[in-house]
């Protein structure tokens, strides 16, 4: 310690009286993100853990608000989500693997490249709600050029199997399903650029030197390396998708649904869709239903979220 | 341990060696599957703008609607009275209200948040503050709203009689709490871009901690909290849920937060939720209010792309 510093002139002293000012107001403001956080957590888990049963998780919504449940909200969200899935994952990754490992050279390609790049980061910034009215427009009534959903033009096997398929889709499962995938497609394709981008570039290089192809190198040494990466991703944009509301509302609407969707045209409920029924009610106790709900919305997307830490802290290298 | 490997290292081809035509279909067969992939993106743009276009110029179409009237009208009354009136500046002044209310809150916090991550914070703190962002970052947006709707409305009447039991100001405090982990986190990734060289630079000199945080580090990272501030801002703007939850159903012209507004995304809900036939003009309204919305976004993501691109500078 020397003398200057334990006794300071006046105007260094009030440079670090600022110093520790800010210090102040950045604890305030970190203490305050925590203070919301815990808020928001305490009054959801307050309000809803009355109605948290198994009675909630087994059962059909229903005007009464004790005797409301989750159960075929829960299962659209599932059969959504798979759908959602199924078609995003090959989609994102693969528009990921043609940005990131098929950089073209030439001039005028090069350009298209930086273009379809714009593009993804401009996706991104697209409302959901717009992704609703695109999927209204585009799934539920094929641009109102086959008939409508009630009268369809062409249609696949019948209402008992899983499969049957129309055209136009209208409010079903493959809709919803299909709307949800073009919102998190940027999602995925970003963060698996950025899981392809990780991969080092001796890999494709030795690959290259071996005498594979591009695809080849592709698939036998870039894609397996960024796994990790791409499934973190996913996940999240899965959990994301799990939680999105607005374009299912603009899709399925809030309608009341007893059963549990039989095949990809059937009507559905989300979770998402059934809490914002309940919370719009004026009824304080349909309220407490809908934090009810919440709770095991938020189980849920926490679950995956551990599931994709988990993935990130093992494979970290 | 000098045991022989019986199997050798790099397993050998073996029997025919496959046709190198039959791989060339196969790698072209992917290749154009992969170009498909991206075509698809763009094909999705091309698919939203041509929808919006071609459905908000049918609207525009209509007896009843003037395109002039639309972007120049100070009444929004399509469901009630007898003569309806389409002039879109009350559903922006409510998108812009609650944007407002919400970028007042959760920019400055969110910057002084990031700074102190990047800039202050020990290790173990960041290690409690990270994963408060990230499960607040996997919120869904209708929990937000229900919270705005059962906890700050409720608070904020409390607080002041004036507050309408749906305001502009509880669903844009909602939004700014939505908002403040993108801020939090796309500032610090800045920040931390910043090379320590010039952080060790300035304290060599004799500054401050706070001083090379404010006045080294923060300038010097500009383009990408720029970038980080736009994005959320679009974020807040195409916010759907809580404006539907909590800032009402009145399109009003005003300034006042304490009032009951009506964002466009609430005013796309509600038409969507079954309060206008299939066909009639309030239908299509809700095409040119997308469409509206959209050029919004894209002015704010095209503006945030060319700051990060612009105005980056790049470290050796």
């Amino acid at each position: 310690m020397n003398e200057l510093a334990s006794h300071p002139p006046s105007a260094r002293s009030g440079r670090f009286l600022k110093d520790h000012l800010f210090v102040a107001v950045c604890l305030l403001a970190a203490g305050l993100c925590i203070a919301v956080l815990g808020v928001l957590l305490a009054s959801i888990i307050t309000q809803g853990i009355e109605h948290l049963d198994t009675h909630l998780l087994m059962n059909p919504p229903s005007r009464k608000p004790e005797k409301a449940g989750i159960y075929p909200a829960m299962i659209g969200t599932i059969y959504i989500c798979l759908v959602c899935a199924v078609s995003a994952i090959p989609l994102g990754v693969g528009t990921a693997i043609l940005l990131e490992e098929f950089k073209p050279r030439q001039k005028t390609l090069a350009r298209l490249h930086g273009f379809v790049q714009l593009n993804i980061t401009n996706l991104a910034g697209v409302p959901s709600v717009v992704y609703g009215i695109l999927g209204m427009t585009a799934f539920v009534e094929v641009f109102k050029v086959m008939g409508s959903p009630g009268d369809p033009v062409w249609t696949l096997g019948t209402p008992e199997n899983w499969y049957y398929l129309q055209l136009p889709f209208g409010r079903g499962v493959l809709a919803g399903g299909l709307t949800l995938m073009l919102v998190v497609l940027p999602i995925i394709i970003i963060s698996s650029q950025e899981a392809l981008r990780a991969v080092p570039n001796s890999l494709r290089q030795g690959a290259l030197a071996l005498g594979a192809t591009r695809l080849q190198m592709v698939w036998g040494t870039t894609l397996p390396a960024a796994v990790p990466g791409i499934m973190t991703g996913t996940i999240l944009a899965m959990s994301r998708a799990i939680g999105e509301a607005a374009p299912i509302l603009i899709i399925a609407g809030v309608v009341y649904i007893t059963f549990t969707p039989e095949h990809l045209m059937d009507d559905f409920t989300a979770m998402p869709l059934q809490i914002y029924d309940w919370a719009s009610r004026p009824q304080e106790s349909f309220h407490q239903v809908a934090a009810s709900g919440i709770m095991v919305l938020m189980a849920i997307l926490l679950t995956f979220n551990a599931a994709a830490v988990m993935i990130r802290q093992k494979f970290q290298r | 341990m000098t045991a022989i490997n019986p199997q050798p290292a790099v397993s050998l081809p073996r029997g025919r060696p496959k046709s190198k035509i039959l791989r060339r279909v196969r790698e072209s067969c992917i290749m154009a599957g992969l170009i498909g992939c991206g075509v698809f993106s763009i094909a999705t743009t091309l698919t939203i703008i041509v929808i919006l276009s071609v459905e908000a110029l049918r609207f525009f179409r209509l007896d009843e609607v003037s395109f002039w009237g639309f972007i120049s009208g100070t009444k929004w009354s399509p469901l009630l009275g007898a003569e309806k009136h389409f002039g879109v500046w009350p559903l922006i002044c409510g998108t812009l209200l609650v944007t407002a209310v919400a970028m007042a809150v959760a920019l400055p916090l969110g910057l002084i948040t990031a700074i102190w991550l990047s800039e202050y914070a020990k290790p173990k703190v960041r290690a409690v503050i990270k994963p408060v962002l990230e499960v607040l970052a996997g919120i869904p947006t209708v929990v937000f709203g229900f919270f705005a709707l059962t906890v700050i409305t409720p608070g904020l009447r409390w607080l002041h009689e004036g507050f309408g039991v749906y305001n502009a100001a509880s669903a844009g405090l909602a939004v700014a709490v939505m908002c403040l982990p993108i801020v939090t986190s796309l500032a610090e990734d800045a920040l931390r871009a910043v090379p320590r060289s010039l952080r060790e630079g300035a304290f060599g000199l004799g500054a401050t901690r706070f001083e090379v945080a404010v006045k080294v580090v923060t300038p010097a990272a500009l383009s990408g909290i720029v970038a980080a501030f736009l994005l959320a801002i679009a974020r807040a703007v195409g916010e759907t849920m809580i404006v539907a939850l909590a800032a009402g159903a009145s399109p009003s012209l005003t300034l006042d937060p304490r009032s009951e507004v009506q964002p466009m995304t609430g005013y796309m809900v509600q038409i969507f939720l079954g309060d206008a036939s299939n066909y009639g003009a309030e239908y299509y309204s809700s095409y040119a209010v997308a469409a509206t919305l959209f050029l919004m976004t894209l002015l704010l993501t095209l503006i945030g792309h060319r700051v990060r691109v612009r105005y980056r500078q790049v470290y050796e």
